[in-house]
């Protein structure tokens, strides 16, 4: 046998042997087990997974900014310290989501160089401003609110770390969610101004909320290998659904309009219909173009130099002291 | 012989975390944390996973100094124990009437 056909058979084992092993990883995540980091895995699998946790985690670390702004023009002291304790949380989520893909042998120092970059993508809502108090409670309840229906379903994938990550997460964010709701209830119980405010932010963060739940199943290309996997339980538009469905109720305790002429109860599906989302706007907000995509990106970057001499003075200061003892 | 004047943007090294919810409770696992040494490492680890009283003593361990048993070899790792059903109480068949055990 010449040495070419050697090699054929070579490759043609070396093919049997990786589809027995995808076979045996689709089996294991067919029957509800948690893949762990040092569990053998397709590639596919791996790269979907670091971007989609690398996604989220710049996610949670972008999201503390348009947050932080009102930090210091908090209404009262309590609003200040509610709002301060819940961006803090934020950090933490990007932090614990960060580890968890770190397991899967991507460094942390590149994942955010790859969002300094622009190479990694960061959920499209945080590229819109904060113009009012009333942004604080928006933000908590419709933001926190379709981040919360996301990341329960989350909570359940196949992926051991990502899914105990969600876990810690979502016993977190009811008080998000909660702060929120209960910023734009004083507000709508205030002077006709203040309830204007509320309405004013709700128009402005309805559309975007909605949309930050992804593209709709037809133009999500990713989603069947994700849902096969179990790294995503369900589509973009059911979570989508049921969070129209459970926050429409909740607008109509605070007397607010949402900015929707086609949101309509359907006795028949037990649901809500909506009107016809812009993607245009999504896309162009993902790509870049939204109105604070440029601000965020810089606000990263300089944290990350601005904080450098930091890091720096502490890994000196270690290696001196490693020195001493030596 | 390396600089060592030169002052290093390197990325501080990864710690395991593991928290001990009450008194009393074994630690478990929770995830980690980058600090240049010890002392840092558990005080991130307190800022990061501790926000809310969930524990009341943090252990940190840098992770490369972490051994772990292989899941490929996981079946005959483990078999040992697996036709050693005697070590159950469930495997005594013990008379009926006798009360206690
Ligand atoms: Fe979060
Ligand atoms: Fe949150």
């Amino acid at each position: 046998m010449c040495n070419f056909e050697l090699l054929l058979i070579n490759e043609k084992a070396k093919m049997e042997d990786l589809q027995k092993l995808e076979e045996e990883f689709q089996a294991r995540i067919d029957r509800g087990e948690k893949i762990e980091p040092k569990d053998w895995m397709p590639e596919r699998f791996r790269k979907q997974l670091i971007r989609m946790m690398s996604q989220h985690a710049h996610s949670e670390i972008v999201g503390m900014l348009p947050e932080g702004n009102w930090i210091t023009r908090a209404p009262s002291l309590q609003r200040k310290v509610n709002l301060l304790a819940k961006v803090q949380d934020e950090a933490g989520h990007g932090l614990y989501i960060y580890c968890g893909a770190e397991t899967l042998g991507i460094s942390r120092d590149e994942m955010i160089e790859q969002l300094h970059s622009g190479k990694a993508k960061y959920s499209s809502i945080f590229n819109y401003p904060t113009l009012s108090w009333a942004d604080m409670g928006a933000i908590g309840w419709l933001v926190d609110g379709a981040a919360i229906v996301n990341q329960t379903m989350i909570a359940k994938c196949a992926f051991g770390p990502y899914s105990r990550a969600m876990i810690r997460i979502c016993k977190e964010e009811n008080f998000h969610n909660k702060q929120g709701y209960q910023i734009l209830w004083a507000l709508c119980k205030g002077t006709p101004e203040q309830k204007e405010m509320a309405q004013d932010s709700l128009d402005r963060w309805w559309w975007p909320s909605i949309m930050m739940l992804g593209p709709t199943d037809k133009d999500s290309p990713n989603s069947k290998d994700l849902m096969n996997w179990k790294i995503k339980m369900q589509s973009n538009d059911t979570i989508r659904q049921r969070f129209i469905d459970r926050t429409v109720p909740q607008a109509e305790v605070l007397g607010l309009k949402i900015p929707d002429p086609d949101l309509k109860w359907n006795e028949e599906r037990r649901s809500y219909d909506f009107g016809e989302i812009d993607w245009e706007e999504f896309f162009n907000v993902i790509n870049g173009k939204g109105p604070m995509n440029k601000e965020r990106l810089q606000a990263r970057r300089d944290a990350e130099k601005n904080g450098r001499w930091v890091r720096e003075a502490a890994n000196t200061y270690y290696k001196k002291r490693k020195e001493q003892a030596a | 012989m390396t600089d060592t004047s030169k002052p290093e943007n390197k990325e501080w090294p990864l710690w395991e975390v593991f928290l001990q919810p009450k008194s009393g409770a074994h630690h478990a696992h929770v995830g980690s944390v980058h600090a240049p040494d010890a002392e840092i490492a558990l005080q991130n680890a307190r800022d990061v996973y501790t926000r809310r009283q969930e524990g009341t003593c943090i252990w940190v361990v840098p992770a490369e100094a972490i051994t772990s048993s292989q899941p490929d070899d996981e079946n005959s790792f483990f078999d040992p124990a697996d036709d050693k059903i005697y070590r159950h109480p469930n495997f005594y068949t013990l008379p009926s009437e006798v009360k206690g055990l």
